[in-house]
C-alpha cells in the first residue's frame, strides 16, 4: 500500500508542478494572433500565385488586416478572387471596399513571323532569358517577343498559350487572373497588366519598340514607328510618344478607337468590339462584278 | 622540368591557329567609322563632340563616365556625322558617334615615329606620372574583358602588388593577334612591361606563353636578358603547357606563380598580382612613350573557309564587314559570325559590328562548326566537374538555375564561374550547360547586389 502512495504523491506532485510551469508560461508567453486573419485567408483563393505582391495567400490575409486596423485597405487586392473576394473580405473587415477595375494581361507586341522576319538562327537554351542575354534574338527588333514561352511556363492558371502560327502568346481572358507573373517572367517587359475594360474591350499600343521610326520599320512591319498622328488625334489626351513609341494611359482612354484608323503601320490594336458593319457599296460592286 | 600549368580542370580544344605565320598588315579605313560608347566594363563614356564637328586621329570624342570609365579616342579624322544609337557586340542598339571619314590627320601631340624609346629616355615619369597617362588615354583590357588599366595599377589599400604577370597565353582556338603581336613588337612591349611594373611600384615580372608558341618564348626570352638582365627589374618568360582557360586571370596567377585567388569579391592583386595582355602592355607603351591614346589594335580575322584569313592592325570603329571583305568575304552557306574566338566569343547577328577596344577575333564558323548538337539527358558522367577551372559541379549549377533555386545556386557558389565554357564543350550529351549557369549567375549576382544595396 505504502508503495502506491509513494507513487501517487511523487506523480501527482510533477503534474502538480508542470502543471503550473505549463500555465505561467502560456500566460506569459502568450501570442497573440488575431482570429481574422484566419478568417480572411479562409476566404482567399489559396493560390499562393504572389499577385498581390505578397509572398502567398497568408502574407496577403496578414496586410489586409493590420490595413483594416489602420483604417484602409486600399492598395491591396486579390487579383485572382477579384471584386467578389474583395467584397466579402471587406465586409468580413467592416472596411469599405477598395479594389481596382479588373485587368487582364496584354502582349503589346505584334512582330508575327509573317510581319517580323528572322535573320539569324538561334541554337542556345530555349528560355526567353537566355536569349535575351544573348542578343536581339533572331530577328532584328531587340524589343520585341523572343517566342520562347517564358510566360506561358510562369502561368499558374494555364491562362497563356503561345500560337504556332504568329510565333506569339496569347492570353485567355477567361483563364487571365492579372497575377502578374507573366509580366515578370517576359525578360523584354512586352506584358502588361490593362484594364479589362467595359465588355472586355480595350485599345492598346502593340509594340514596344523604342526605335527610331526606320530602323524599327526595317525590323518589323507592324512596329510602332512613333509618329505622333495617334498622339494629335486622340482627343482625350490617353495617348504620348516617348523613347519612339507611344503608349495608350488605359486611365483615359474612352475607347473611340480614332486612333486605329490613323495609324500607318497598324499597330494599335482593339479587343472585343462588334465587327465593324460591311459597307453597302462594296457590296454592291462584288456583286456587279459578279 | 615539367611545364607549368593551372592546377584543376582545363581543357584543350583544336587550336586551328590559321593565322599563326601570316604578317599583320595595316587595315584600310572604314569609309564611317562607330563608336559604341560602353566598350569598357564600367559607365558607358559620355560625348564630348557633337554633330557637324571636326576631328583629327585621336582626338577625345567621349570622355569617362565615371570612375570605372575610360574616354574614347577618334580613329579617324573627319567629321561628326551623327551620334545615334548602333548595334554593338551586345547584339542591341547602344549610343555610338558615327564619323564620316576625311583624311587621316593625327593629332600633332602623337610621336607617329617607329623609334625605340626606353623608359630611362624619360625622367619625367614617375609611377603616378604612367598611370595618370594610361587613364588619359583609355587605355582597357586588351584582352577581350576591357577593364580599364589604370584601376588594376592602383590596387585598394588591403591589397598590396608584389608582381605584373603578361597574359601572352593566347589560349583560345583560332586567335593570334597577340602572337604576331608578341613577334613584331617584342620590344615595344618589353618598354611596356616596365612601364607597367614602374606604374604598379613593383619590380618583378613574368610573362607566360603557352609552349605552342616556341618562336615567341625564344624570342621574348633573349629580349627579356638583353633589356632586364642589368636592370633593377627581374623578368620571367614561363612557358605554359597548352590547356584552356589558362589566359583566364586566376587561372594565369595559378599556373604561374602557384597562387589560388579566392572566390569573388577577391581579384588576383589580393594575392599579390597584377594581369595585363601583352595587348595591354603594347598600348601602355604607345600611350606613355608615345602619346597615342588607344584607337587601333591588332584583330585577326579567320575561319575555316574564308579565303584569306589574316592578321589585321585595324583603327576601333571599323565594321567586321570591311575586314571579312578583306579576308574574301562572308564564305557560301550557313556562318556563325564571332566577336572572340569560339570559345568566349559572343555570337553577332550583324556584319555592321564595329571593331572595339576588346575585339581581338572576329571568328567565322561554318557548316556543322556553327551547329550545336541535339542535347541529351545527362548520364551523370561529371565530366563537366572534372574540367571545371573553377572547381565548381557545372551540371549541379545548370539544375540549380534551370528550376530556379537561387539560394542553393548561390551556396553552390556560381558567382564563381567564369563562364569559359569547357563544361559545355566537353559534355557528351550536349547539354547547354553554359547557357543555364550563365541565367542562374546573373540573377545570383543581381540578388547579392540588391542584398548589398538594402543594406
Amino acid at each position: 500500500m505504502n508503495f502506491i502512495l509513494i507513487a501517487v504523491i511523487v506523480l501527482g506532485s510533477i503534474g502538480l508542478i508542470a502543471a503550473i510551469v505549463l500555465f505561467v508560461c502560456s500566460k506569459k508567453f502568450a501570442v497573440f494572433e488575431d482570429p481574422r486573419i484566419a478568417q480572411v485567408n479562409e476566404l482567399l483563393p489559396g493560390a499562393n500565385c504572389g499577385g498581390c505582391g505578397f509572398a502567398g495567400c497568408g502574407g496577403m490575409a496578414d496586410a489586409l488586416v493590420k490595413g483594416a486596423d489602420k483604417g484602409s485597405i486600399e492598395g491591396l487586392n486579390c487579383p485572382v478572387g477579384g471584386a467578389d473576394v474583395m467584397g466579402k473580405v471587406a465586409d468580413l473587415l467592416g472596411m469599405a471596399i477598395a479594389n481596382g477595375e479588373p485587368k487582364v494581361a496584354v502582349v503589346r507586341c505584334n512582330g508575327s513571323c509573317a510581319l517580323r522576319p528572322k535573320i539569324a538562327e538561334y541554337a542556345g537554351l530555349r528560355t526567353c532569358a537566355a536569349m535575351n542575354s544573348c542578343g536581339a534574338g533572331e530577328t532584328a527588333c531587340g524589343f520585341g517577343c523572343l517566342g520562347c514561352g517564358d510566360c506561358v511556363a510562369a502561368c499558374q492558371f494555364d491562362a497563356i498559350h503561345m500560337n504556332p502560327e504568329t510565333g506569339l502568346p496569347e492570353v485567355d481572358e477567361e483563364k487571365c487572373t492579372a497575377c502578374g507573373a507573366c509580366t515578370k517572367a517576359c525578360p523584354r517587359g512586352i506584358i502588361e497588366l490593362r484594364k479589362k475594360g467595359p465588355k472586355g474591350r480595350r485599345v492598346f499600343v502593340s509594340c514596344v519598340n523604342k526605335d527610331k521610326g526606320a530602323v524599327a520599320m526595317k525590323a518589323c512591319k507592324a512596329a510602332c514607328i512613333g509618329c505622333g498622328k495617334c498622339e494629335k488625334t486622340c482627343p482625350f489626351g490617353a495617348i504620348t510618344v516617348g523613347n519612339n513609341v507611344a503608349y495608350i494611359d488605359f486611365n483615359k482612354c474612352r475607347l473611340c478607337r480614332k486612333c486605329v484608323d490613323v495609324c500607318p503601320k497598324k499597330a494599335i490594336h482593339t479587343v472585343n468590339f462588334p465587327a465593324p458593319k460591311p459597307v453597302e457599296p462594296a457590296k454592291e460592286e462584288k456583286e456587279a462584278q459578279a | 622540368m615539367k611545364i607549368k600549368t593551372f592546377s584543376i580542370g582545363g581543357i584543350h580544344p583544336e587550336e586551328n591557329k590559321l593565322t599563326h605565320e601570316v604578317p599583320t598588315q595595316v587595315a584600310p579605313l572604314p569609309k564611317q567609322a562607330i563608336f559604341p560608347l560602353s566598350q569598357h566594363i564600367g559607365a558607358p563614356a559620355t560625348p564630348v563632340v557633337q554633330k557637324g564637328d571636326k576631328v583629327k586621329v585621336g582626338t577625345m570624342i567621349a570622355d569617362a563616365g565615371g570612375f570605372v570609365s575610360a574616354p574614347i579616342f577618334s580613329s579617324v579624322s573627319g567629321t561628326v556625322a551623327k551620334i545615334d544609337t548602333a548595334i554593338d557586340a551586345t547584339g542591341y542598339r547602344k549610343p555610338a558617334i558615327m564619323i564620316d571619314v576625311e583624311g587621316d590627320e593625327w593629332e600633332e601631340t602623337i610621336d607617329r615615329s617607329d623609334k625605340l624609346e626606353q623608359v630611362k629616355d624619360h625622367p619625367e615619369l614617375t609611377p603616378e606620372e604612367i598611370v595618370k597617362r594610361i587613364k588619359a588615354a583609355g587605355v582597357v583590357g586588351m584582352g577581350g574583358a576591357c577593364f580599364p588599366t589604370f584601376i588594376k595599377l592602383t590596387p585598394p589599400p588591403t591589397a598590396k602588388a608584389e608582381c605584373v604577370i603578361i597574359n601572352a597565353v593566347e589560349c583560345e582556338p583560332y586567335i593570334t593577334a597577340d602572337y604576331r603581336l608578341m613577334m613584331e613588337h617584342a620590344d615595344e612591349i618589353l618598354v611596356g612591361l616596365e612601364l607597367l611594373m614602374k606604374g604598379a611600384k613593383v619590380t618583378k615580372g613574368y610573362i607566360g606563353i603557352e609552349t605552342n608558341k616556341p618562336k615567341a618564348i625564344e624570342l621574348l626570352t633573349t629580349k627579356c636578358a638583353e633589356v632586364f638582365g642589368q636592370s633593377e627589374y627581374s623578368v620571367e618568360v614561363v612557358p605554359l603547357a597548352q590547356r584552356y582557360p589558362q589566359g583566364g586571370e586566376k587561372q594565369l596567377v595559378d599556373a604561374v606563380i602557384n597562387r589560388q585567388v579566392p572566390a569573388p569579391p577577391a581579384i588576383p592583386v589580393n594575392v599579390g598580382a597584377i594581369v595585363q595582355n601583352v595587348g595591354t602592355a603594347f598600348a601602355v607603351y604607345q600611350a606613355v612613350i608615345k602619346r597615342k591614346p588607344l584607337f587601333e589594335r591588332y584583330t585577326t580575322v579567320t575561319g575555316k573557309r574564308l579565303q584569306n584569313p589574316g592578321n589585321y592592325l585595324v583603327r576601333m570603329g571599323t565594321p567586321m564587314q570591311d575586314l571579312i571583305d578583306l579576308c574574301g568575304g562572308m564564305p557560301e552557306g550557313d556562318n556563325k559570325l564571332l566577336a572572340g574566338g569560339p570559345m568566349m566569343g559572343k555570337a553577332l547577328t550583324s556584319t555592321e559590328v564595329p571593331i572595339c577596344k576588346g575585339t581581338n577575333s572576329v571568328t567565322i564558323l561554318s557548316g556543322d562548326d556553327a551547329r550545336r548538337k541535339e542535347p541529351q539527358p545527362c548520364i551523370r558522367c561529371a565530366k563537366c566537374v572534372g574540367v571545371c577551372p573553377m572547381g565548381l559541379e557545372p551540371y549541379l549549377l545548370a539544375k540549380l538555375s534551370e528550376f530556379k533555386n537561387w539560394e542553393r545556386a548561390e551556396k553552390e557558389d556560381i558567382v564563381s564561374c567564369i563562364e569559359c565554357g569547357s563544361c559545355q564543350f566537353t559534355c557528351p550529351a550536349h547539354r547547354p550547360l553554359l547557357d543555364n549557369i550563365r541565367q542562374g549567375k546573373q540573377t545570383v549576382m543581381g540578388i547579392i547586389r540588391s542584398r548589398a544595396a538594402k543594406k
